[in-house]
């Protein structure tokens, strides 16, 4: 036991200072909140003041466009063929054909307008551009019709639906479907990351031992199987130090880079109160952030916490020693590729099941996958919030311990053989030789 | 007194046997050559003694009781195949070694800073393995390997990788560790260092025990009553007509080698050789290692 600990503690320093785990641990945040910071930064840099000529030949558009942003419609009285010439020369944005129509012959817009530009334009102008169009055709057309506007605006409804799930015993439960599949991703998504990112390490570090023929000196103070396990574990701690610092530096780091890039340009002093104001008047009407939180207590967050610790350590102690078995089986990183395979394609199975799962959490497949041990960790993440049966986590849970300890078992026995193989091509013939052998 | 003990082992792999029936007993302060051509079972049974793998038949006693987990503290074993992390400094991944095999920490610094000054070291501390070349780490390999004052020694091929000064270096040690006490068995394919340093040897063909025995008793059993012969005269075509019982085997300016082929005693011989011209030398021809070796493995 004592050693085992030794083994993990080895493990765990040697990469936690190693230079590429400092750079990626502080990388990843940063690249992390520049994901999350680039629309901001891109929607601040597009909003440019623009002007975009238009060429009206029916004279029905000029008193209703409205400047969107900062982009000014700026109607020229010139015939098209004389507009094209001077907008050729001009650094103008856009030139809008608009061909003559009447109240008759309106329809035919949808079709003949044309936009003359310097350079391809972004879907996004598009919009804007067609936009201010279809405004003024449909109130056109709602004035034939005898309506304003108004009355359409009036008209409108916006319908939120509260799904309450009936109890047997007729207790009510409010059933948060948009929250609820916002975690269940994220949590099935961090557990299929972690897996993959933390078992591809356990494996490169199982080869290094082989290639570096140190494994021979090691196993001959301990079994092969601590060496295994205290690998997977100490790994599995590297894992949890650095997806610890990526949280906590990605907040840090985005709150930083929002308060340094937004406010001083984007948000005055009044604008920002009128925020506060905003969110205490929601708060008030106990919709928004208040209705979020009420749903997530009702969802008994700390039981999904467990759940989740649960599912993300055994998901990966089960999938790691496999890693650690295929490390063990090759001798280089070139021949991974064949034993990948059984490893990856439940992993990414699942991980695809979770998606189609999250439309029907109790289908059949749903069902299958979240009892399955190969693809439960992810599977069963998704499918918690939406209140499974009881005996069946328990039995996805009880079922995942037991495939950790089969697959850990499988592993071993390939592991123990295969770290002192040097120059075999190993196949998978090879590798139940080795399974079998005593 | 037995400090090992292989007791009739035999170990199969799926698609060949690697060891059968294999007997051998190594005692306290002996060094002891376990030989054999490539493949032959060598490191099969140092797996098996290292208790890496398991025999399929047959018991291993380590100092009077059966092999178990609490022997590994008082086994060293350098494989053939070695190596060492190579990103890891030096100190750190010898004292981690040391800790493996069961020192406590400050056991194990104590000893790696004596062995460290020994070997003028000292100084690598902080180095990174990947720095060192191949001679220097197997320097550190060798001290990891005695660091924790094993009974049992076991060197597969140690000399591998170091330049005639550091083998020279590293025999001294062993040579010392042996006058400690310490039971050695060496597994090499260089028969000068076997004849240079083993007190006794174990022969291991195709995964059987063909010759086991003291060196100097093997060396006896294996003479052929060949005789060097210096004459002082080069004129030796008497040697043309030697008697029915005597044999020339070769012969070159003054010297020739020449084989009794019955019981009659070497001094018979003499009488002869003194009749026909004068002998400057004569001396009994003994076997080398490695003429054993490859006549045994021939023979087999």
């Amino acid at each position: 036991m004592n050693k085992i600990i030794l083994i993990i503690k080895r493990e765990y320093l040697s990469r936690v200072r190693k230079k590429s785990f400092i750079v990626m641990t502080l990388l990843g945040p940063i690249l992390m909140a520049g994901l999350m910071m680039t629309p901001l930064l891109m929607d601040t840099s597009d909003s440019e003041a623009r002007e975009i000529w238009v060429c009206d030949e029916s004279d029905m558009f000029q008193t209703q466009f409205e400047d969107i942003n900062d982009t000014h419609f700026e109607f020229i009285d010139l015939d098209i063929e004389g507009a094209k010439e001077v907008f050729n020369e001009s650094e103008t944005f856009a030139l809008v054909h608009i061909p003559k129509v009447d109240s008759a012959s309106i329809d035919a817009l949808e079709s003949s307008v044309r936009v003359y530009a310097h350079k391809p334009m972004s879907f996004s102008n598009q919009r804007l551009i067609s936009k201010n169009i279809e405004n003024v055709v449909e109130s056109i057309k709602l004035k034939e019709e005898g309506l304003t506007r108004e009355v359409l605006d009036r008209t409108r409804a916006d319908v939120e639906l509260n799904t309450i799930i009936l109890g047997e015993s007729g207790t009510e439960k409010s059933g948060s479907t948009e929250i609820a599949m916002g975690l269940s991703m994220a949590g099935g998504f961090l557990i299929y990351i972690f897996i993959f990112l933390y078992g591809a390490m356990v494996m490169r570090g199982v080869m290094e031992e082989k290639t570096s023929r140190i494994v021979e000196i090691i196993i001959s103070s301990v079994k092969p199987f601590q060496l295994m396990m205290g690998k997977i574990i100490g790994v599995a701690m590297v894992g949890f130090t650095q997806f610890a610092l990526w949280i906590i530096l990605t907040f840090v780091i985005s709150t930083v880079a929002t308060t340094i890039l937004v406010e001083p340009t984007d948000l005055s002093v009044s604008e920002l109160a009128q925020g506060t104001e905003l969110i205490s008047q929601e708060l008030q009407n106990e919709s928004g952030l208040t209705m979020v939180l009420n749903q997530l207590d009702q969802m008994n967050i700390s039981f999904i916490l467990m759940m989740f610790l649960f599912y993300f350590i055994g998901g990966y102690l089960m999938y790691g020693s496999l890693f650690a078995a295929v490390g063990a089986a090759v001798d280089s990183e070139t021949d991974t590729q064949q034993f990948m395979m059984p490893i990856t394609i439940p992993l990414i199975f699942s991980f695809i099941a979770l998606q189609t799962i999250l439309e029907n959490p109790d289908s059949a497949l749903a069902f299958w996958c979240s009892i399955i041990p190969f693809t439960s960790p992810i599977v069963m993440m998704g499918r918690l919030p939406f209140d499974p049966p009881i005996w069946e986590i328990g039995l996805s849970m009880v079922l995942l311990i037991i495939g950790f300890i089969f697959t850990s078992w499988i592993a071993g026995r390939i592991y123990r053989v295969g770290i002192l193989m040097h120059g075999q091509k190993v196949s998978y013939k090879i590798l139940w030789k080795w399974i079998k052998q005593s | 007194m037995k400090v090992l003990e292989v007791q009739s082992v035999s170990k199969s792999y799926s698609n060949h046997k690697a060891l059968d029936n294999v007997s051998l007993s190594v005692a306290e302060g002996q060094i002891f050559g376990l030989l054999g051509p490539n493949g032959a079972g060598k490191t099969s049974l140092i797996r098996i003694i290292n208790q890496i793998t398991m025999p399929d038949q047959g018991e291993i006693i380590f100092n009077g009781s059966k092999l178990n987990g609490n022997h590994i503290r008082h086994i060293g074993y350098l494989p053939e195949e070695r190596g060492l992390y190579k990103k890891m400094k030096v100190g750190e991944q010898a004292l981690y070694l040391a800790q493996l095999k069961g020192l406590s920490e400050s056991e194990a610094k104590k000893a790696l800073r004596e062995w460290f000054q020994k070997f003028e070291i000292t100084q690598w501390w902080d180095k990174k393995v990947e720095e060192l070349s191949k001679g220097m780490a197997q320097k550190v390999q060798f001290i990891t390997t005695v660091l924790h004052k094993p009974k049992l020694l076991i060197f597969d091929e140690p000399f591998s990788g170091f330049d005639p000064i550091n083998a020279n270096i590293i025999k001294d040690e062993i040579l010392q560790l042996k006058e400690q006490g310490t039971s050695i068995i060496f597994s090499t394919h260089r028969m000068e260092s076997v004849e240079q340093l083993c007190d006794h040897i174990a022969l291991i063909h195709q995964s059987k025990k063909i010759l086991d025995g003291p060196i100097d008793e093997v060396k006896e059993k294996y003479k052929e009553q060949i005789y060097k012969v210096n004459f002082s005269s080069t004129n030796l075509d008497f040697l043309n007509s030697l008697p029915e019982h005597l044999k020339l085997i070769s012969k070159n300016s003054h010297k020739a080698e020449i084989q009794i082929q019955n019981e009659s005693p070497a001094s018979d011989l003499i009488r002869f050789l003194l009749d026909q011209s004068d002998i400057k030398a004569f001396e009994e021809k003994i076997p080398t290692v490695n003429e054993i070796f490859i006549r045994t493995v021939q023979e087999n």
